[in-house]
Parts: structure tokens; sequence; C-alpha cells
């Protein structure tokens, strides 16, 4: 089938099988790494991507899906070599360990903060539910969205 | 990696269904994708034709009216912010807001939901204490069940193969009504879900938080999902319930907890042993009722239980 989305501001138009998931088209076509395929059933959000500004596990979402709309991925975050003030904020928090969540909790707080910009630590945990992260760092994750906010105010 | 299939994306309800009849058990509708790709995924579902009912007008939005209409292709995380549910049936919207995660949320439906009947739904023990029905639409035309006639067991519903669940009306509970909803589990699918309304004498929430003491249950419902194969009401613990005082529902929830507990039927899995299910049952229950008793007083509860959501 005939699809045409915008990944990272870049305009693509791509040929995909109706049973091509977006998290394979974003990493074996496009080869956008960022995403990964960790539990493979939306139970731990490393796949996550937005779409339309939207989290979606990548893993469990048909490509086809996407077509006509906005895909935003970890390597679209940064501006050149600027990087985005939750990636900063994460950088200087401490809050990446072994970096297999990070892409996920990147984009899962900046499409929290899209919809809140002042979240408390309780909506930001209640956010991040379902996002895992076995370096267990969860403290310092949740710090460094908390101070992107604040900085973004 | 999931095996190939065709994707047919009819627009109305009547090409939907001939498409399924046509096609037979080789076809399955297809939504928000949140279950049924997850079973692809593990080949325990081999559909060679998937039928997405997104553009199928009439299965989107949210209608008020004597009942709340849900359309079946409506997303949790509609629910949760959708200013008509939140009016109508705040429980509702509130609970949406803890269906799994956010991505699950932001992609799957309220029909897919029901559709799939998973034992572990919050949504379809909440909603079989708002009285829901279903409607389904098919070649012969539609009919309307109740959401426990159209679930009939784990993973298995009334719904013909070349039937569609279009929507799902809820009766909303009437003002002055105090509810709960907890669930609990380690895992991301619920181990337990509770869904208790208690409708008290006098409609006037202020007024009742005045008059405490002489404010009698007029009607309860009782709903336990998770433990057993579909969830279901308890009429027992119902009866408990009706005609108690408010103020003596403290001490009445123990009681109430162990005839819901006597209720259930668990099985030994993966989510605890029957007994532990059992037990908890009767933990949860009271716990729920309690909530609810507190929020008759205006009170919402200040403590948090371990593993558990309050709704």
């Amino acid at each position: 089938m005939k699809i045409h989305l915008v990944v990272n501001g870049r305009s693509h138009d791509l040929e995909v099988a109706a049973h091509a998931l977006l998290l394979d088209v974003l990493r074996d076509g496009l080869d956008l790494k960022g995403a990964k395929r960790s539990c493979d059933t939306q139970v731990c959000g490393a796949c996550t991507v937005l779409v339309d500004g939207l989290a979606v596990s990548a893993c469990t979402y048909l490509a086809v899906e996407a077509d006509g709309r906005s895909v935003l991925t970890v390597e679209g975050m940064a501006d050149g070599e600027s990087l985005h003030p939750l990636q900063r904020a994460f950088v200087d928090a401490g809050a990446v360990q072994c970096g297999f969540c990070t892409s996920g909790m990147l984009l899962t707080a900046r499409a929290m903060l899209a919809e809140n910009a002042k979240p408390t630590r309780d909506d930001v945990l209640h956010y991040l539910r379902g996002s895992l992260c076995r370096c267990t760092g969860y403290r310092k994750i949740v710090d460094a969205i908390l101070v992107a906010a604040e900085a973004a105010r | 990696m999931l095996r190939p299939f065709t994707l047919h994306r009819p627009d109305t309800a009547d090409e939907a269904c001939a498409l399924l009849a046509r096609l037979g058990e080789d076809a399955s509708p297809y939504a928000g994708g949140t279950e049924l790709l997850l079973l692809m995924k593990l080949g325990l579902l081999r559909p060679r034709h998937l039928v997405d009912v997104k553009r199928i007008r009439e299965f989107d939005g949210i209608g008020d009216g004597a009942r709340l209409t849900i359309g079946a292709t409506v997303t949790h995380r509609t629910v949760e912010r959708s200013a008509l549910v939140r009016a109508r049936c705040p429980l509702v919207a509130s609970v949406a807001r803890h269906v799994a995660n956010i991505r699950v949320r932001n992609v799957g439906t309220v029909g897919g939901n029901l559709a799939f009947a998973d034992p572990h739904s919050d949504l379809a023990t909440l909603f079989l204490a708002l009285d829901a029905t279903v409607e389904l639409v098919s070649p012969r035309g539609r009919r309307e069940l109740s959401l426990a006639e159209f679930v009939s067991g784990p993973w298995e519903t009334a719904r013909a193969s070349d039937e569609l669940l279009a929507v799902v009306r809820l009766a909303p509970w009437p003002a002055g009504t105090a509810s709960a909803y907890v669930k609990f589990g380690i895992h991301e699918r619920p181990t337990l879900g509770v869904a208790v309304a208690l409708q008290l004498d006098g409609a006037d929430p202020g007024g009742m938080r005045r008059i405490g003491g002489s404010v009698r249950v007029v009607d309860a419902r009782v709903a336990i999902g998770c433990v057993g194969p579909q969830p279901a009401r308890v009429p027992a613990a119902e009866a408990r319930l009706t005609g108690a005082s408010v103020a003596d529902l403290e001490d009445a929830a123990g009681a109430v907890a162990e005839t819901a507990a006597a209720s259930v039927d668990p099985a030994d899995d993966l989510y605890g042993s029957a007994d532990y299910k059992r037990e908890m049952v009767a933990v949860f229950v009271r716990r729920a009722l309690r909530i609810a008793a507190g929020r008759a007083r205006g009170a919402e509860p200040s403590g948090r239980f371990p593993h558990a959501v309050v709704a």
C-alpha cells in the first residue's frame, strides 16, 4: 500500500505491506534506530513514537495507520546539534543509564508536556505508567522531566 | 512480526458487514489493534483479512440522551477527556484514565475492549454497574443486548462473525450516587476490578453531606471483574446494601465484602491462586465500599493501597 508520512519533518512516500509495523518501517526502512523493540506487547514503552503528537507503541501499530500523519522519533527531537530541553535535562540529571528506555521516556514526556505544561510529580508518574526503565532509574527521569517543565515556563 | 493479511477499509457498516459475511472466519474486525495485533503476532489468531471499522462514521463519537452513547471506535483517551462523559458518568472518565498505559489509551477503543472480552477488562466491569447495553449491526439488521448477554465467557461474545459492535449505551447513575472503582494487580492487566455505586436518598449531594447519618442506600451496584471467566454483578451483595444507612456502611462493608467473595469462582492462574483472589475480592470490595461511603460524605480517600488504583 502507498503511504505518505512526515517523519521528523521530512516527507516520505513509501510502499509498505498492510501488515508492516510502524516500528519496522522506521528502523529498517528509514534507518531510524531510536525506537526499540523490547516487550513487543505495548507494556514497556521502548518503541514509543509520537503520531500527530500522540504517544503510540510503534511495535503494535500498523505503518498504514500513519498515512497522512506526522511521526516524531527521538532523532527528530534535537535541533541540529542543539539538544531539546528534555534531552538536556536528562543529561544534566543523570537520567540516562543503559539508555534503552531513554527515547521512549523522552517522547512520552514530550507528549505529556504538550498537554500539561505544569505537571506535578504525580502527573508525571501517571503519564509514565507503562514506560519501564529496567535500570530502575525512575527518580532521575522524573526529576529531569520536572526540571525541563519548570525551565520551559 | 505479523503474518500477511489484506486490509479492508469500508466507509459504512453495511459494507463492513457484507465483507465479514463474505470472508467468513478468514476475517476479523479491526480498530485500534491493541488486543488483536498482539494475538496475531503470537500466531494465536491468523486472520487473512482485517476489516478496519474506524472509517465508519456512526461508530465514532459520544452522544447524550436518556443514556450516554459511546461509539465503538472511540478511544479510551477520548472517553477520559470527554466533557460529556465527565458530566454524565464521571467514574467512566476516571476509569478510562487508568486503562493500561497512555499508548494503549491513545489507540485502543471502547468497542474493541468489549468485543475482545478479555476477562481483565476494567470497562466491562464498570459498564455492568451502569446497566450497559451494546448495539450490534449485521446484514440481518440491528439488535441490542445487555452487556451481560454480550460477554458470554473469556474472550467470547454473542457477536456473530458478520456482526459489528456499533455503540455501547450507559445508564448514568442519578445525582447523589456515591461510587468507586478500585483495581488491583502487579501486571499491566489487573488481577481484580471492583465497581460499586450507592444511590442514596435525597438527591442533593450538598444536603446529603449535611444530614449524614440519616441517608440511606436506595439502590446499590456491585460488579466484580478479572477473577472469573467474565465480569459479573453480585446481586446478593447489592441486596445487603439496599436499605443500609450510610452511617453504618463502614461496619456493613465487611459483611458485604464477605458475601461478594463467596459469590466469585476464581481459578488458579498467573494472576494468583483462587484462594488468594477470593481473599482479595473481600479486601477490595470492603475498601471500595468505604471509599464510596466516604465520597457520600464528600471525603476523598487519603491513603493509597499498594498495587491498587482508585478511580
